[in-house]
């Protein structure tokens, strides 16, 4: 009997395969490479590409996935996939795009409290519902 | 018949009231089945990273990411506040203010100062009226959130711990107990303590790392991170369908209550009216 090997590929949104394997195939930022059972200790940055799981001869799966990151143990090689092609650019875009919507909001608001008096009044608000609720119970 | 024709349209427009409660339950309660998949699909994920840190913690590194390193003094501390877009889901999100709040002053009160990011409307709205410092929002994610998303607002609070600007960084979203119960819930994410080390499977092995170690590092911890706050948001999501659920649920009960209550009065008000004209009648017959 050949030897296997277990194999997870996650994406933050999904399980996407799990099981057993006899090789694996992924696409890691020095080049492609091939994982067999007993493999070193491994972590490696995965490029947008194909992994191939073959779990016995006949049988290829491929997988696509948008980047990501490869983590091997001599018995459990895991692949958490990407959702998406993610770039330092991008992500960078994207949090400045999230700040300016901060200033955006904040810049058309009036009028500040601070948080001890608005945690009194929610506090207050509080009462007055529980206050309400009470008075129906008995009083309906 | 002229008796009680404001009663009359009163339970009419609360029946009306009652189809639009009644209506929005069933798509809280068929949407609430979505999101919770939704939260079991994204398990694994998280379960296999924190299992990856876990392996890290065990390894004999050469390198030491900031994000792993406790930082001697806490003197400014980020928080990301998960919240739902819409209202019309009970105490869901005063709740989580509430207990944000009570945080926020006990930080205050030692001196700490807070950066704030939001997701979802409903935090915005409340923080931007408040006298803290907004650093980062997004709102309107709808039910199916994608990781993509919430990116840019996790990297606003990476780029302030990378730059120590903050020293620690908390996300705040309401933990799924289940459909009825929601729990506001307040953990610290950054820096990363991993969960406790098994001194036997310690070893003196390390990974192979490609390209290096502080590149792999850096993408693995912030995918982290990531997900943690992914997990927060699509939980929290859970919990407003389910909150909104029960909160329509109880107002389509309150409404059936009113109703009955009206009922009662303007039969009443009806059945007066008639003995009115029958006394009426009688009186009149007896005069003649």
């Amino acid at each position: 009997m050949t030897m296997t090997i277990h194999v997870d590929i996650v994406s933050a949104e999904k399980e996407i395969f799990s099981g057993l394997a006899e090789m694996v195939f992924a696409p890691a930022e020095m080049g492609e490479v091939g994982i067999a059972p007993r493999h070193a200790p491994l972590i490696s940055k995965l490029k947008p590409g194909e992994v191939r799981v073959k779990v016995n001869e006949k049988d290829i799966q491929p997988f696509y996935v948008s980047g990501g990151i490869l983590e091997v143990q001599p018995h459990v090689v895991t692949i958490l996939a990407d959702t998406a092609i993610r770039a330092k650019d991008i992500d960078e875009a994207a949090a400045l795009e999230a700040k300016a919507r901060a200033e955006e909001a904040l810049s058309d608001t009036s009028g500040k409290i601070n948080y001890s008096t608005a945690h009194a009044q929610l506090a207050e608000a509080m009462e007055q519902l529980r206050s309400l609720d009470r008075l129906r119970k008995h009083g309906g | 018949m002229a008796v009680g024709k404001e009663i009359r349209t009163k339970i009419g427009s609360i029946k009306n009231t009652q189809k639009i409660t009644r209506a929005m339950e069933m798509v809280a309660a068929s949407k609430m089945r979505k999101t919770q998949n939704k939260m079991q699909a994204t398990r694994p994920y998280a379960r296999k990273i924190s299992q990856i840190i876990k392996h890290l913690a065990h390894a004999n590194p050469e390198y030491k990411h900031p994000y792993l390193i406790e930082r001697a003094e806490t003197k400014r501390i980020g928080v990301i506040v998960i919240t739902s877009d819409r209202g019309l889901c009970g105490g869901l999100n005063s709740n989580l203010f509430r207990k944000v709040l009570g945080q926020l002053k006990q930080w205050d009160e030692s001196g700490i100062e807070v950066d704030v990011c939001t997701i979802g409307s409903k935090g915005l709205s409340f923080f931007s009226g408040l006298e803290c410092n907004l650093v980062g929002q997004t709102t309107k994610l709808g039910d199916t959130p994608h990781l993509e998303d919430i990116v840019g607002v996790i990297k606003v609070m990476l780029d302030a711990y990378d730059a120590h600007e903050i020293d620690e960084l908390h996300i705040v979203s309401n933990e799924f107990v289940n459909t009825m119960v929601q729990k506001p819930n307040i953990e610290k994410i950054l820096p990363i303590v991993p969960e406790e080390i098994d001194e036997e499977l310690k070893g003196y092995w390390d990974y192979i790392y490609e390209p290096d170690a502080k590149e792999v590092l850096d993408n693995l911890l912030t995918r982290y991170i990531e997900s943690m706050v992914y997990q927060g948001l699509v939980e929290n999501n859970a919990c407003e369908q389910a909150a909104r659920m029960v909160a329509m649920k109880s107002a389509s009960d309150n409404a059936g209550k009113l109703i009955d209550e009206l009922q009662l009065v303007y039969n009443k008000a009806r059945q007066a009216a008639i003995t009115q004209e029958i006394s009426e009648i009688v009186a009149g017959a007896a005069a003649v």
